[in-house]
């Protein structure tokens, strides 16, 4: 089982919480900010996998964490889950993320908190997992934004940034297949975007008064 | 065009969308929580708009904010408008926000039932699966019930999406309503075979996280999931599988046998670094299934280790982690395998990553010897120096003391070593083991009796420096070595050699500055010490001035401690003092006072092990549950709360042994405590500020870690000329065994090797064979703990009793019934919530009849009654290890051919689902399809059986007629039997016996009716057995169903199963009257009877409670039913049938409940009462003892009692009062009744009578 997701960035911001046993926000924000401290003092180098998350469920349960560019993806699950296979799923995950949002960035994470919650819920399920494919996540997701379009047609524009269309899927990443296991499962770049197109305005807009790591995207990985 | 102008309405309309919070958040980084306090104002406003979409828009934001930590709740019915929209879009919002900010104690998810049903059978596939996500993050057992038959269905849905997210779902809803596994399990079987791999893999999940908890239960679907491991080429189903099986082979060594091939392939051919690891780890936990025996896995454990090595030899830090930690599974069963790699790991504890080095040094725990403790220890020890945080510090501490302790101290040649680095770990700054090491240091100078004159000298040092350990505060931990330091001076005194200095420095002022329990024994041991220099100088009769001296010190320095605040040390000092005092006198008078002074003290303290008490076995004849007096009413609350007291110390105990691990106290925090404590010890008069030097110290250093504390400490003071340090020791060590070697060169056939051996006091001597000839340096008798003559070899921990899976510890092996046998509805029926077969919570009242059941006049019924329930848990407890028996006893046999099998057989009750397993096991080629090998072999036998049963039956209905006498042959025949069996068999006819009387006697129904004989299985076995099932109907009045309305009687069921199959399928049902009914779930017709949540397997029995509605009770009742069941032997099953009478007394409609006498004069003096009265003659047992009767049979409490005149109380569960004055004089009882129904008074007296009148 797993017992909650966190993504907070490396100031300790969370980004995105779910708990998949109740707490009160008070105890979810202790968790958030113990888990940070937990997690922010390791080196880049060390092993991805932390005991001692004393706030969630005991000592029964794993931090399995994977740091990307400005933010900390966190899983706390029990003993019956695969250590590795939480790793490749949080890689699916971020990878899900960036062809949903197109190059995905923590700006797209901050705006559209509930964009990821939908994803995340096609993927996770009340602390199980549901889905490891990722062409199958993002068909899901796909189809469901169509359908709020279509329902929604005259609202739009609130949702103007929110293009989930996928142009090039097949790009850049070969998709991944669950349960592979290693180290430097993308090959995925630095993306500057130089090129944006024009309805990705506001995002670079948001991008420019930020902090400057904010230009990397998530999967930039050290090859 | 136009949409433009609608886009701006809209925008208009929208005061902020989320994004917009965001952005404002951000720009307001200085007042974030002021404009966060004026948006969530704003949101409120639009939460009052009738709009959907914009308080959908407001939830959407509020979701964000609960994000933040900002409490939402006040919005949940918000949330529910949101999510009952009928567009996806808010819908989809009100959902996430749901499952984002509900739990359980929401009040409004109980409006919110309706609305998730209606979502979940709609035709849009995602408004279900929105509705299965938010479900599955605050589904409530209210909620699982009401939807468990939806959620059903559409595991079964069309859309493989929807299909998956129900099965997912359900594991949530098994948790919440446990009954529901039952009826929902079967299909959740067939999903594992579901065409699309998402189901499977959703299944397969939710069967693991099942089967995790409750691993026997599911040992039955191994073939499946062995075909589907075989088959499946999805990694996280595989991972899954694999991580199942690892769970089910300790439960089943032959499966373990058949699993290793197939997982070996795999290891070999996958190229899935998370695959080969669960593969390793599931072959490593075969491996320890298997571990006795079977030399020719050894090429597994090879290939095992020799993978777990490129793992660790990565350079990936995960690979290395989880290898070490693979590593250490193995550890356990196969140290030799493990130790020749220990040059890797030894490496890996200079690693950079700390979770690895914690691996590490889990490692190192298996891999020392005599040889290289001090080694090792040595390297542990310039890491303790060198580890900076306090966690990775302490965690190195408990290593070093776990690894030299380790079993008995195996490993440790020099115990002045140990000591040494004892000594040498109290100076660690800021531990909180303290405690720990103490415990070592009595440990060893208790047991040890060699070294206690060296640990005598070591810990007077340690007292005599004890500012160093103290010197900044009394939260350290550290000073609790002090303790063992004061303990072990004064108790081994005669080992010092400057009684008088150790003494001075037991009685400096300073003391009064440590922890109250340590002051106690310093105070204590002082005394001890007192009493040696007295014996010391009383042999010099020309100095007595010494000894005048040392009271005279006490004298002086006592009364520091008579002032302290801790009552023990003030108690014990006052003591001491004054009899110093009079020591004084004496010893002015030149009185001889050394020989008694020492009698104070003498005799041997000897070490008891931790479980000593616990391991006392009960004299024979000894019930501790039997009262000794007679139990005071009324003190339920007062026993319960001595119970969990001593509890309480229990558990205290033990975590005392255990090391409290996790508590991590970040840097931040330390200053913060530092803060604090500065700023109180400045306030407090009594302490005694620190020695300037150290205040120095203090002042510059940054965080506690940082004092340079090592440099400063012992090392000076403690370097007493001929006190080597330990790292002296290596030294000395490796001198003393190279000499060693050069002597035994000299005289190798001689008697020196033979006394090493002997000083080697080892149980079991794992270590290389190489260590054979290192000698102890000290011949030491180690004195073993204490434990009481036939001490119980028992090692029960005890499971978790809130654990919400333990209710879903259900056999699931009925579900065959399900499958063959036509049965009905049972996917559709789900028992009523209160028929959980596992009692979760008990209602104080309950537990009191237990107790209460010993002052009944037949005592005897009453021991007996405790003998059986002892024996039926016994058998349970002992039920699981039985069935491992059996099938191991299987696995050793030779594979033998189906039809010798089924002959030889022994008679063990095996259900055919565990017999298709036995047989799926046994096959030793792997069958293609194991099932339809199984299903062929088993029809032979069902026929055989069948014809079995024909001549059989006939006797069977004679017996019927004549159940007394077929009883009573039946008890000859088992006379055989183990005693416990016939004591419990005669305790069953004895009940038969006065079944009538009891009935009413206890205030309970009790019927006992033989079954009659369905034993098919006799012929088989050569032996007849008679079955009879116990119905034993046990009326308790809920109070909580009396609470909210009124009328609900509970009445629970203990079902024995007394022959020697399985019964299952239970179906309980009553023939309803109009008075009382039989609650039904919902959608049940009126006549449709009750599945019983459980199955019997033989000589089991089980509780089962079921809930009556009752209108009138004024009257009492009785009601016709039927059990029905399926008794199940290996080979066939029949359709049997039980008629009962349910007989409800008016006193089971009492509730007892104690009431003020104020109250009840009220009550009295209300009027509206009518009474009644009751004369009883002849009755010769003491006034307590009526009063407990009336107490215990009719539910009532004792308001008052004065001589031999009592007022009770009791309340029926609509709420009538009832009052009794009972008095009593010369064999005459009278009963003075009073109640606002006349009816039901006139009842109640009329049972209480015919108690009284049987006894």
């Amino acid at each position: 089982m797993i017992k909650a997701i966190l993504i907070f960035n490396n100031h300790g911001k969370p980004r995105l919480s779910k708990f998949y046993e109740h707490y009160s926000e008070d105890t979810e924000q202790q968790i958030i900010r113990e888990t940070f401290h937990l997690v922010s003092k390791r080196d880049e180098n060390v092993c991805n996998f932390l005991e001692g998350g004393m706030l969630i469920g005991g000592s029964e349960n794993k931090l399995i964490y994977r740091h990307y560019a400005t933010l900390y993806f966190v899983f706390c699950v029990d003993s019956s889950e695969s250590e590795l296979g939480i790793l490749d799923l949080i890689q699916v995950f971020v990878e899900t993320l960036d062809k949903c949002f197109e190059n995905v960035c923590e700006l797209d994470l901050i705006f559209h908190v509930d964009k990821v919650h939908n994803i995340l819920a096609e993927m996770v399920m009340g602390g199980m997992v549901l889905e490891t494919n990722m062409n199958e996540i993002i068909t899901q997701v796909d189809a469901q934004n169509k359908m709020e379009k279509s329902e929604f047609f005259p609202f739009f524009s609130l949702y103007r940034h929110l293009s989930f269309s996928l142009p090039g899927r097949t790009g850049r990443h070969s998709p991944q297949e669950f349960g592979w296991y290693c180290r430097c499962t993308c090959s995925c770049c630095i993306c500057r975007k130089e090129h944006e197109p024009s309805r990705n305005a506001q995002k670079h807009q948001h991008r420019r008064h930020q902090h400057k790591s904010a230009k990397l995207t998530l999967l930039q990985i050290a090859a | 065009m136009a949409l433009k102008i609608v886009k701006g309405s809209i925008d208009r309309m929208f005061d902020k969308n989320l994004q917009d919070l965001v952005r404002g958040i951000r720009n307001h980084k200085e007042d974030e929580a002021k404009y966060i306090s004026t948006c969530i104002d704003e949101i409120k406003q639009e939460l009052k708009q009738d709009n959907i979409a914009v308080k959908a828009n407001a939830v959407c934001k509020l979701t964000y904010l609960q994000m933040l930590g900002y409490d939402v709740s006040w919005a949940a019915f918000n949330i529910v408008e949101v999510m009952s929209s009928s567009k996806f879009t808010y819908k989809r919002i009100g959902y996430l926000a749901a499952s984002q900010c509900f739990h359980e104690s929401t009040d409004v998810i109980m409006l919110t039932t309706n609305q998730i049903r209606k979502d979940l059978s709609s035709p849009n596939q995602y408004d279900t699966g929105v509705a299965l996500t938010g479900l599955s993050c605050f589904v409530t057992p209210d909620l699982a019930r009401d939807l468990a038959n939806d959620i059903m269905t559409l595991m079964s849905h069309t859309k493989p999406y929807i299909r998956k997210k129900a099965v997912l779902i359900m594991y949530k809803v098994f948790l919440k309503y446990p009954e529901s596994l039952r009826p929902a399990f079967p299909r959740l079987k067939e999903k594992l075979e579901d065409p699309d791999p998402g189901v499977q893999s959703a299944a397969v999940n939710v069967i693991c996280e099942l089967a995790r908890r409750n691993p026997k239960n599911y040992l039955s679907l191994a073939p499946l999931f062995f075909k589907l491991m075989t088959s499946s080429t999805n990694n996280w189903v595989l991972i899954k599988i694999i991580k199942l099986f690892g769970a089910l082979t300790p439960l089943e060594p032959r499966l373990g046998k058949k699993l290793i091939e197939p997982l070996t392939n795999l290891i070999h051919s996958t190229s899935a670094m998370s695959l080969l690891y669960e593969c390793v780890n599931t072959v490593i936990a075969v491996l320890i299934s298997l571990s006795s025996g079977m030399p020719n896995h050894s090429a597994s454990i090879q290939l095992c280790v020799q993978k777990l090595r490129i793992l660790i030899e990565d350079s990936d830090q995960n690979l290395k982690y989880l290898g070490l930690l693979a590593m250490s599974k193995i550890l356990k069963t196969h140290p030799k395998s493990v130790q020749s790699h220990k040059d890797l790991i030894l490496q890996c504890l200079d690693d950079k990553d700390e979770s690895i080095r914690l691996r590490a040094l889990d490692l190192l725990y298996g891999m020392v010897s005599k040889k290289n403790l001090m080694e090792i220890v040595k390297k542990l020890m310039l890491h303790v120096d060198k580890a900076e945080g306090t966690t990775y510090r302490d965690e190195l501490l408990t290593k070093i003391i776990d690894i030299c302790s380790q079993s008995n101290y195996q490993y440790i040649t020099n115990f002045e070593w140990y000591i040494s680095i004892l000594v040498e770990l109290t100076r660690l700054e800021g531990t909180r083991h303290g405690h720990l090491i103490a415990s070592q240091m009595l440990d060893v100078a208790i047991r040890v009796k060699a070294i206690r004159a060296f640990a005598v000298a070591q810990m007077a040092t340690l007292l005599d420096n004890a500012h160093l350990l103290t010197g900044n505060t009394q939260r350290n931990g550290i000073c609790e070595v002090l303790y063992a330091a004061a303990w072990i001076c004064g108790e081994f005194s005669e080992h010092l050699e400057e009684p008088m200095a150790t003494l001075e420095a037991m009685l400096r002022p300073k003391v009064a500055t440590l922890p109250g329990h340590i002051q106690a024994v310093y105070v204590q041991n002082a005394a001890k010490l007192f009493a040696t220099v007295l014996r010391g100088q009383e042999g010099v009769p020309a100095d007595s001035t010494v000894a005048q001296e040392t009271s005279q010190l006490l004298i002086d320095r006592l009364p520091l401690f008579v002032q302290s605040s801790n009552l023990e040390v003030q108690e014990r000092a006052s003591c001491i003092l004054q009899l110093v005092k009079y020591i004084q006198k004496l010893q002015q008078k030149d009185v001889e006072v050394a020989e008694e002074v020492t009698a104070l003290f003498a005799g041997e303290l000897n070490p008891v092990a931790p479980k000593a008490q616990k391991k006392v076995p009960v004299p024979e004849g000894l019930d501790l549950d039997v009262w000794i007096n007679e139990p005071p009413s009324g003190s339920e609350s007062e026993d319960e709360g001595r119970k969990s007291k001593g509890k309480a110390v229990f558990a205290k105990e033990e975590s005392r042994h255990t090391k409290p691990r996790y508590t991590e106290v970040d840097e931040k925090e330390l200053a913060k405590r530092r803060e604090v404590r500065k700023a109180e010890q400045a306030n407090n008069p009594f302490y005694i500020k620190a020695s300037p030097s150290s205040q120095k110290v203090y002042q510059d250093g940054v965080g506690v870690e940082h004092i340079p504390v090592v440099q400063i400490d012992l090392s000076v003071p403690l370097k007493v000329p001929g006190m080597p340090m330990s790292d002296q020791y290596v030294k000395l060590e490796e001198e003393r065994r190279e000499r060693n070697k050069a002597d035994k060169k000299k005289k190798k056939d001689k008697k020196k090797r033979e006394k090493g051996e002997k000083g080697r006091r080892r149980r079991g001597d794992s270590g290389p064979e190489s260590e054979e000839d290192i000698t102890p340096a000290h011949m030491v008798d180690i004195v073993t703990e204490e434990m009481p003559e036939n001490a119980l070899p028992s090692d029960d921990d005890d499971k978790d009793p809130n654990d919400p899976h333990k209710a879903l510890n259900i056999d699931l092996d009925n579900l065959l019934a399900a499958s063959r046998r036509p049965l009905a509805d049972s996917e559709k029926k789900l028992p009523v919530r209160s028929h959980r077969p596992d009692e979760v919570l008990k209602s104080p009242m309950e537990d009191r009849q237990v107790v209460e059941v010993v002052p009944e006049p037949k005592k005897k019924t009453g021991k007996e009654k405790k003998d059986r329930k002892k024996s039926k848990e016994k058998k349970k407890k002992h039920k699981q290890e039985e069935e491992g028996d059996l099938m191991g006893a299987g696995s050793e046999e030779p594979v033998q051919p189906e039809e010798t099998k089924e002959v030889a057989a022994p008679p063990p009750a095996s259900t055919p689902e565990a017999s298709d397993l036995d047989f799926w096991l046994s096959n030793a080629p792997v069958p293609s399809n194991p099932q339809a090998a199984a299903a062929p072999a088993s029809t032979p036998r069902t026929a055989s059986g069948m014809a079995a049963v024909a001549p059989d039956s006939e006797p069977e209905e004679a017996k019927d007629t004549e159940p007394e006498e077929t009883k009573s042959s039946t008890h000859k025949k088992k006379k055989q039997k183990k005693e416990k069996e016939k004591k419990k068999k005669k305790h069953h006819h004895n009940h038969s016996d006065g079944a009538g009387d009891e009935s009413v006697q206890n205030g309970t129904v009790e019927e006992e009716e033989p079954l009659p004989p369905m034993s098919n299985y006799a012929l088989l076995a050569e032996n007849s057995y008679i079955k009879m099932m116990k119905q034993d109907a046990d009326k308790v009045c809920d109070i909580q169903g009396n609470l909210q309305d009124g009328s609900q009687v509970v009445v629970s069921v203990i079902f024995e199963n007394k022959c020697d199959s399985f019964i299952k399928s239970m179906e309980f049902n009553v023939l309803d009257s109009l008075n009382s009914k039989l609650q039904r779930p919902d959608g049940a017709g009126p006549h449709d009877g009750l599945i019983v949540p459980f199955q019997l397997p033989p000589g089991i029995s089980n509780e089962a409670r079921f809930i009556f509605s009752v209108q009138n009770i004024v009257m009492p009742q009785k009601l016709k039913g039927t059990l029905t069941f399926i008794v199940k032997t290996d080979d066939s099953s029949t359709h049997e049938k039980l008629d009962f009478k349910l007989h409800f007394t008016c006193t089971s409609y009492l509730i007892t409940t104690p009431c003020y006498s104020d109250a009840y004069s009220k009550l009295l003096e209300s009027g509206d009462l009518k009474g009644c009265s009751l004369k009883l003659e002849g009755v010769n047992q003491p006034f307590h003892h009526l009063l407990a009767r009336i107490c215990f049979h009719h539910h009532f409490s004792v308001v008052e009692r004065i001589d031999s005149c009592a007022s009770m109380y009791s309340r029926s569960i609509q709420g009538h009062h009832m009052c009794l004055l009972v008095k009593t004089a010369d064999q005459t009882v009278s009963i003075d009744a009073k109640c606002d129904e006349p009816g039901l008074l006139g009842n109640v007296l009329d049972e209480i009578k015919l108690t009284f009148s049987q006894c």
